[in-house]
């Protein structure tokens, strides 16, 4: 089995900017990445998108190709279109390039695989048709596929309001925005105000993008409180309620795009078996880390919003301290070495994370858009709604794992990623209990599909 | 519900043809195959194995694992994740996959 001195999982901002730290200090570093081209989702896209006019994606957008650029280095290993489906604590490292399975060992793995969308079960949230902002921005982005009618986008967060603007910049029409964010989250994060201007070139960019829709003049709908995608088979229209008004609006269209915030995708930082901690301001686990971002498994490093929702540009000062971190612990260089450099990271973090608690409260999803109503599916693979899960604790289930074994909500195809946060919410609500208490999945490889036939390809290097 | 954004300044991109269920679909060199099948409006690219009910991409990121299709007589590949490569033959996957 090849053994590397670092892997990196992600080249995304914090996979990118890890790598090109590390090779700085002498380190040959192995980035692996399931998309065809290097950005994350963030700057996905960003040598190849058909999008040349800066103004639509924006000036954030383009920011990132100095970090791409820094890829193109001959001591970065860099394999695009390659899947993790196995990693262990003994850092052996599974991976799936086409057909052709491998594994090779690592000294020092940094995992930088990013967010996901929080998961916003609502009736209809199954029915083609309904997708998420993400996957509007991604098919913008990468091909420019755009709604082909007028959209409606629902939820809360910066990402829909950067889609909207995105979609109007392109001339994209939109039918409505329906802004799911709790009316008096505004007065409730006001407090929080003073310290998030520390980050105020992120604030004023939010400033600008409400402002941009207002003078577009989209229907921007405040206060929904109910929200519905009906129709047989595909979408076919979006129904909902504001405030404490009992009556609903209805639109018809053939796209709706969900969003209410991202989340940590602790897939692999679980299967791992990482301690984590459930974060009741970001509502969302984050593995457990220190001020070197490692994890609790010795010589495994999280950077990113893999390791708690920081944002794109703090994600890249993260993977610097990660690169650093990874260079200290290989040995390459001393920690009195990197005293300056670590230092000046640190602040540059802190005052980039300053903006996120004010965010984290302003767009923070309210209860009944976590908990859904007992018709609502919960875990779309194996079809188990919100009401079987409530249905279990009454019969003594206190645990994800067990409400699994009853009713495989969370076995199929997505292995949780879709229905878990959810699960655990709706557990410890039922139950009682914290979030914390209530627990998570017990995840295993492989992480991603894998046939036999493939993985009877990596037998050669798992055998030396 | 999707269309090709029309961009002037837009680098020409190569015409890629895939097969959709037998079906002829133009995709462009760089689309995966989730967006090649929504580009050319297929909507649904297979349906549940617990109540047959059909479903679309939904993610395009790799986590949903909802534009589950067949391809080139391979199960359970995310067509978010994949590029179209001419010629290749895409099958919706309905209900659940049988061993062998």
């Amino acid at each position: 089995m090849t053994t590397h001195d670092l892997v990196i999982l992600g080249s995304g901002p914090a996979g990118m900017a890890a790598a090109a730290t590390a090779v700085a200090h002498g380190i040959t570093a192995v980035v692996v990445d399931e998309q065809p081209a290097p950005g994350g989702q963030i700057y996905r896209s960003i040598e190849s998108t058909p999008l040349k006019e800066r103004r639509i994606l924006g000036d954030d957008y383009w920011h990132g190709k100095e970090l791409v650029d820094g890829l193109d280095d001959p001591r970065i290993d860099y394999r695009p279109g390659t899947t993790l489906w196995q990693l262990t604590r003994q850092l052996e490292v599974g991976l799936l390039q086409g057909e052709k399975a491998s594994m090779v060992r690592a000294r020092h793995v940094i995992l930088a695989h990013g967010a996901m969308e929080r998961p916003f079960p609502i009736p209809g949230w199954t029915l083609p048709g309904v997708m998420t902002a993400g996957s509007g921005q991604i098919l913008l982005k990468s091909v420019g596929l755009v709604p082909s009618a007028p959209v409606v986008l629902a939820g809360c967060g910066p990402l829909l309001l950067l889609l909207a603007v995105q979609y109007l910049r392109a001339g994209i029409p939109i039918a409505a925005l329906l802004d799911t964010t709790p009316a008096g989250q505004y007065r409730d994060a006001l407090p929080l105000l003073p310290s998030a201007l520390r980050n105020v070139r992120t604030l004023l960019k939010g400033v600008g993008l409400l402002a941009e829709l207002r003078r577009a003049g989209v229907r921007h709908v405040r206060n929904v409180t109910a929200l519905e995608a009906e129709g047989e088979n595909r979408l076919k229209r979006v129904r909902w309620q504001c405030g404490n008004d009992p009556e609903w609006h209805c639109l018809t269209t053939p796209l709706l795009l969900l969003h209410q915030g991202v989340v940590p995708n602790t897939q692999v930082t679980r299967a791992l078996d990482c301690a984590h901690d459930w974060d009741e301001r970001q509502l969302a686990w984050q593995p457990r880390t220190d001020a070197w971002l490692a994890t609790d498994v010795e010589g495994v490093a999280v950077a990113g919003d893999a390791g708690g929702i920081v944002g794109a540009r703090a994600s890249a000062m993260q993977g610097r301290l990660a690169g650093l971190g990874a260079a200290i612990a290989l040995g390459r260089v001393s920690e009195d070495e990197t005293r300056e450099e670590v230092k000046r990271l640190r602040r540059d973090l802190a005052r980039e994370a300053a903006i996120r608690p004010f965010l984290d409260v302003l767009y923070r999803p309210a209860a009944h858009w976590r908990l859904p109503e007992d018709d609502t599916l919960v875990c779309r693979c194996e079809e188990v709604t919100a009401g079987e899960i409530r249905r279990m604790a009454e019969q003594g289930c206190r645990g994800p794992n067990q409400t699994k074994s009853f009713t495989r909500c969370g076995m199929g195809p997505c292995q949780g990623r879709m229905c878990g946060l959810t699960v655990s919410e709706l557990l410890a609500d039922a139950n009682g209990q914290s979030v914390a208490e209530t627990g998570y999945y017990r995840l295993r490889p492989p992480f991603k599909p894998i046939t036999l036939g493939q993985l009877a390809t990596a037998a050669e290097d798992a055998s030396e | 519900m999707f269309k090709r954004l029309s961009l002037p300044d837009a680098p020409a991109q190569k015409t890629v043809i895939v097969y959709f269920d037998g079906r002829q679909v133009t995709a462009k060199d760089g689309d995966t195959i989730a967006a090649a099948l929504l580009s050319a409006g297929v909507e649904v690219c297979r349906t549940t194995p617990v109540s047959g009910s059909p479903r679309g991409p939904y993610c395009m990121m790799g986590v949903c694992f909802e534009c589950l299709v067949e391809v080139d007589n391979i199960p359970n590949v995310q067509g978010c994740q994949v590029l179209v490569k001419e010629g290749m033959q895409i099958r919706s996957q309905n209900g659940a996959r049988r061993l062998g």
